[in-house]
Order: structure tokens, then C-alpha cells, then sequence
């Protein structure tokens, strides 16, 4: 990699070039013995080189001592948290750790959480779902009947409204800037298939979704959606959706704030008009600082984030990095992510890994040198529609401060002198 | 449900084809039964702005100033003002402030979703406790705290259609992209410092 031209340009591009190269062959030895140092391994139990680790001169777990798999006990920091100042745990939610994950899937136990009353548990050979309204049928299915249709497995991002709001306190880590948005395989059946089995009226402009937990959560869907991507879930990476996650079924509308895939789906009601629920008008529109308000603000627009190096990490050597995030666009695909490492002054499109999915995470990377000056480490997505990711002062300027939901400003990573990583916005 | 043999596959799958999805009702795939009065009657409980849906029954502001000591006051506070539940009074004038207080009064835009909220998820720890006559008292309560319902108003879903929300006209469809930020790659202007 050293020698590519490619590399080199990007090198050049990316810091000061000569100095670092320097610089990097006299911090290293010193740097190297801190390290050892730190490592766990090292402790008494003596599991390093030269000595044989006590894990190779002994039998370890036997097979299915866990039957259903569970990570290491040393990924302690690969967990879900409650988003920083909530009290209250039933209307609530939690972040995934973007930090300590890398690829467009995140593990099921750690997709991020919104419920509005709790995580109902729900018996499947009780739960049914109800399609009526302006519909030839009224129909009443169980889920086992629902298993039955035709299904399909996509790849898609499904991402909180308000992740994060527009004013401080802002987050230390990425989970708390951004952890409202995590990757999965949804697979189901799709909403046209089971609409078209019931058979639309004229005049069939709406559908209301609702809910089986004790918030009864209600949202309206324009039938154009309902009849282009969304899907009755209940997979989730391969096996049936968590509790968390609605188990047995939930709405997914791909490309849409969160709220709207309402989860443990008991109801669907074909109408000429929305509901206006509360969590279409009360909630979930977004008050512009003139004290209007938008409404049906479906689409979260494109979107991304460093994940390493991110706030709370840090650099422990100078020398060369690598920058690793997440880009999403509910408009389609991710056309390109550029990274900045002086604030924004000057770009460079970051290599994106395949694959590249319509409404669902793509992942994006980039090398960086770090000669222990201070920098300002910048993300910005670009979709296929053209549309670049914003400031943060680009979006306060049209929508004022107050409007909740839909923030989906570039995130600023500062990297001190002594490679300790915090959020460039304080 | 499955096909006995290849033909009688193939001419089901012709015959859906010449029907049309939308008229093809589920007779191919047999899945599910049509719901009976019964079952949709206790599920069905969305009220829509222009009254679609409002079950029968009324009650008191009077009465529902109890409701709301018993169930609602400990999180929505003795006044209305919020706790750990949101304000549902106060707010008028803010929303173009700095200081916006989204309430009821102030910025919901139909009466039609304070009833459905109530029956369908309060209160917080007993959602679908209340009877149809104390959701009315309740949200008849609620409006009279913030002037819209005189105190000894007797509420049902007449009453209810007829409250005129003050922010109703206060929403637009979402008009984003609303912010165009120029792809400039090298040494470009950089705004005032994130905050």
C-alpha cells in the first residue's frame, strides 16, 4: 500500500506528508511499549508469546453449552444503552453502538430501540391481524397464515426521526450522536401482496397501521408507498423478529423515520384520509421557526457518520489511519461519502464497500495520517439523487432550532494533539 | 391450499393473472377467513379528524376533572403543566419563540386525536382502562383548561366535532429538500465553528 502511487497522492492529499513519515519512525518504539503494556494478555496469567496460553493446553466449552449463541465475555462495550438523560425506560430508547461495529448489518441484539409503553410479549398463536376499511374483503389473518404468502429478504437501514435533536447537550460517542439508526435483512411479506389479496376500493388513499402495544401506535401510510416497497417483517437477519423489534410482525417502510414501521402490527385500515394519530401531529412533525409545522415528513434524507475514529477512542500511534462510517440515504443508494480531516476545508471521496444497497447502510473508508496535530474529521454523504449531506448551521438557518426531527447534519470528530477523540461540536 | 398437480398451478396462476390481483380476493392462495362485526368492533377504535369513528357515548367537563385527578394528574401535572408526562395546557403564542410549548391547546390540530389518544393508550400505566363516557369527560376537561369547552359543558362526539383546534391551519406538507449544500472538494469556505 506504502508504495502505490495511489496511496502516495493520498497521502499527500490527506496530511503533511514528509513530517509524519518522521515523526512516525521515532514515536513507534515508545508508543508500542505503552501498548503491550495496556493489552490484557499480558497480565499474570502469562498467555503471551513465548509462553503456551492457557486456553491452547486445555479443553475449552463443550458443544452447545450455549444453545443459542451469545459474543465473547470480554465484548463488554458492544452493548445497547439508554439514551443519556432518560429516566423513564417504558417511553424510551437506546442506541446501537455504532463504535463498536463495523458493516451495513447490526446484530439483532443490538438493533437500536424506540417503544412508546414498554416491549410487549406476544404470543404468536394469539396474535392476528385485521385488513379492513376500503377494502373488497375484511379479513382477519394469524400468523401462520402470514408466513404463508409469498416472501422476500431485503437489506435496508431503518433510522429514528430524531437522531439526534437540533440543540445540545450533544453526544460524546457516535451511539449518542447517532445510534438511532442500525442495518438489517428484513424479510416478510410484502404489503402490495396482502392488499392485493384483500382487493382495494376506489378511493383507497391511506393506510392506518396500528399497533398491539399499550401505546396502540398508529401511523398513516400514503397507499403509493404501501403499494411500492413496504413489507409485513417478521424476519430479522435470519430468524423471527426480537420482542424489541415487534415480534411476530411489524410494518417496514424502507426509507421512512422509524416510528412509521409500527411494530407488534395488529391492524391495518384502508381509508381515503389520514388518521392524524398523535404520532402525526402531537409528535413527529417538525416546527419550523416561523411556529408552522411540516407534516408527513416521511423521508430521512441522506446521512453519515465516522464511526472510527469517533468521540471517546483514540489514536494511540502517528502514522497512518483509517477512517470507518456508515452512510444511508432514504432516497436510495449512496453515491459517495467524502471525508474531511481539516474541518471541512478540503474533501476526499472515501472508498465505499460493497455492497452498495437502495435505503439500507453502506459502508465507507478512507486513510488518514495523523502526525499528532489537532484535527476536525468530517463525514458527508452524497445519494443518488444528488443531494449532499448538510451543516448543521445549513439546516438551523431554513428550520430554526426547535424542529426535532430529521437532523441529519454532517457530525464534526476533533482529534487532539494527544489523539484523544470528542465531539467538534461543543 | 397446494395445488393437487402442475396443471391445476398453472391455470391458477392464469386465471389470477386475467382476474387482476385486485380482484383475485384470495382464492388462490386461501389464506386468512373475512373478520367477523365482532372482532373488528374490538380492535376498530381510530377516530378520525373529520369524526369518522367516534363511539357512542358522552360526559361532563365536571366529571372529567376527576378523571383527570385519578388518572392523569400525577404525570401531566395538577394543572396541566407537565411532568413526566407533557404538558397538555399552556403554550399559546410560543411556537415562534425560542421557547415553543407544543400542548394541546397550542398545537395539536384536531380535537378528534386528544379522544383517540386518551382511549387508545392512557393512561400511561392502563391504557384501554377508561370507559367510552370518562374519555369524553377526560378530553372535555382537557379542552375546558385550555378554553375551548365552557366548565359545564356535557361532551360527546357531536361537541367534539364542532371544537375548532387553535393551530389547526398551523401544518404544510413536508416541502424538503429544503437545504443545498454544494459538493466543493478543495478549499472551501468553512462556516462558523460547529457549536
Amino acid at each position: 500500500m506504502e508504495k502505490s502511487p495511489e496511496a502516495a497522492s493520498r497521502r499527500r492529499f490527506l496530511a503533511g506528508a514528509g513530517a509524519a513519515a518522521v515523526a512516525l519512525g521515532a514515536a513507534r518504539p515508545a508508543l508500542a511499549q505503552e501498548a503491550a503494556a495496556a493489552s490484557p494478555s499480558a497480565g499474570p496469567a502469562g498467555n503471551v508469546p513465548p509462553n503456551v496460553p492457557q486456553w491452547t493446553r486445555s479443553l475449552g466449552e463443550p458443544t452447545v453449552a450455549v444453545p443459542y449463541g451469545k459474543p465473547s465475555k470480554y465484548e463488554v462495550n458492544a452493548i445497547r444503552k439508554l439514551y443519556p438523560g432518560l429516566t423513564e425506560p417504558m417511553s424510551a430508547f437506546s442506541t446501537s453502538p455504532l463504535q463498536e461495529l463495523d458493516g451495513i448489518i447490526t446484530p439483532n441484539g443490538l438493533h437500536y430501540e424506540r417503544h412508546h409503553a414498554g416491549v410487549p410479549q406476544i404470543d404468536p398463536a394469539q396474535h392476528r391481524l385485521i385488513v379492513h376499511g376500503l377494502t373488497e374483503r375484511e379479513m382477519i389473518f394469524t400468523m401462520e397464515e402470514i408466513r404463508q404468502f409469498p416472501r422476500e429478504s431485503k437489506i435496508y437501514f431503518l433510522e429514528c426521526s430524531g437522531n439526534p435533536v437540533f440543540v445540545p447537550p450533544y453526544g460524546k460517542t457516535a451511539a449518542e450522536v447517532t445510534g438511532l439508526v442500525s442495518g438489517s435483512q428484513w424479510g416478510g411479506v410484502r404489503l402490495r401482496t396482502v392488499l392485493e389479496h384483500v382487493g382495494l376500493k376506489k378511493g383507497a388513499k391511506w393506510v392506518v397501521a396500528e399497533g398491539a402495544d399499550g401505546a396502540a401506535m398508529t401511523r398513516s401510510i400514503p397507499i403509493e408507498k404501501c403499494l411500492d416497497d413496504v413489507l409485513l417483517a417478521f424476519i430479522q437477519n435470519g430468524e423471527h423478529l426480537r420482542p424489541e423489534q415487534g415480534y411476530p410482525l411489524r410494518l417496514f417502510c424502507p426509507g421512512f423515520e422509524g416510528n412509521m414501521s409500527v411494530k407488534w402490527l395488529r391492524r391495518l385500515q384502508v381509508t381515503d384520509q389520514p388518521a392524524y394519530s398523535k404520532e402525526e401531529t402531537s409528535k413527529y412533525t417538525d416546527l419550523m421557526a416561523d411556529g408552522r409545522a411540516r407534516k408527513f415528513s416521511f423521508v430521512m434524507e441522506a446521512k453519515s457518520i465516522i464511526t472510527f475514529p469517533s468521540g471517546t477512542q483514540k489514536l494511540t500511534r502517528k502514522g497512518t489511519h483509517e477512517i470507518r462510517g456508515i452512510a444511508w440515504s432514504g432516497h436510495g443508494k449512496i453515491r459517495a461519502v467524502d471525508v474531511s480531516i481539516d474541518g471541512g476545508r478540503n474533501w476526499k471521496e472515501a472508498t465505499l464497500d460493497m455492497p452498495v444497497l437502495s435505503k439500507a447502510l453502506t459502508s465507507f473508508r478512507a486513510t488518514f495520517d495523523w502526525n499528532g496535530e489537532e484535527l476536525m474529521l468530517m463525514s458527508r454523504a452524497v445519494d443518488e439523487t444528488g443531494y449532499v449531506q448538510p451543516t448543521l448551521e445549513q439546516l438551523i438557518a431554513v428550520r430554526g432550532r426547535w424542529s426535532t426531527y430529521h437532523n441529519n447534519a454532517i457530525q464534526p470528530w476533533k482529534v487532539s494533539t494527544t489523539g484523544e477523540v470528542t465531539n467538534g461540536r461543543v | 391450499m397446494a395445488a393437487s398437480n402442475s396443471k391445476t398451478w398453472v391455470l391458477g396462476a392464469a386465471a389470477a393473472a386475467m382476474l387482476g390481483m385486485a380482484h383475485a380476493n384470495g382464492a388462490e392462495l386461501n389464506l386468512g377467513r373475512d373478520v367477523t362485526p365482532e372482532e373488528l368492533a374490538g380492535w376498530n377504535i381510530t377516530v378520525f379528524s373529520d369524526g369518522t369513528g367516534y363511539p357512542a357515548g358522552k360526559g361532563t367537563v365536571r366529571h372529567g376533572e376527576d378523571v383527570y385527578k385519578a388518572s392523569c394528574a400525577a404525570c401531566h401535572g395538577a394543572k396541566l403543566e407537565g411532568g413526566l408526562g407533557p404538558a397538555l395546557a399552556g403554550g399559546k403564542g410560543t411556537l415562534n419563540t425560542d421557547k415553543p410549548l407544543r400542548t394541546v391547546g397550542s398545537y395539536w390540530p384536531y380535537a378528534s386525536t386528544l379522544f383517540d389518544y386518551i382511549r387508545r393508550a392512557m393512561p400511561f400505566q392502563a391504557p384501554q382502562s377508561l370507559s367510552n363516557d370518562d374519555v369524553y369527560a377526560v378530553a372535555g376537561y382537557i379542552l375546558n383548561v385550555n378554553g375551548l369547552l365552557p366548565a359545564d359543558a356535557t361532551v360527546d362526539a357531536e361537541v367534539l366535532k364542532r371544537v375548532q383546534m387553535p393551530n389547526r391551519d398551523g401544518f404544510y406538507v413536508d416541502n424538503r429538500p429544503d437545504v443545498e449544500n454544494p459538493r466543493c472538494m478543495e478549499n472551501c469556505a468553512v462556516g462558523p465553528k460547529p457549536h
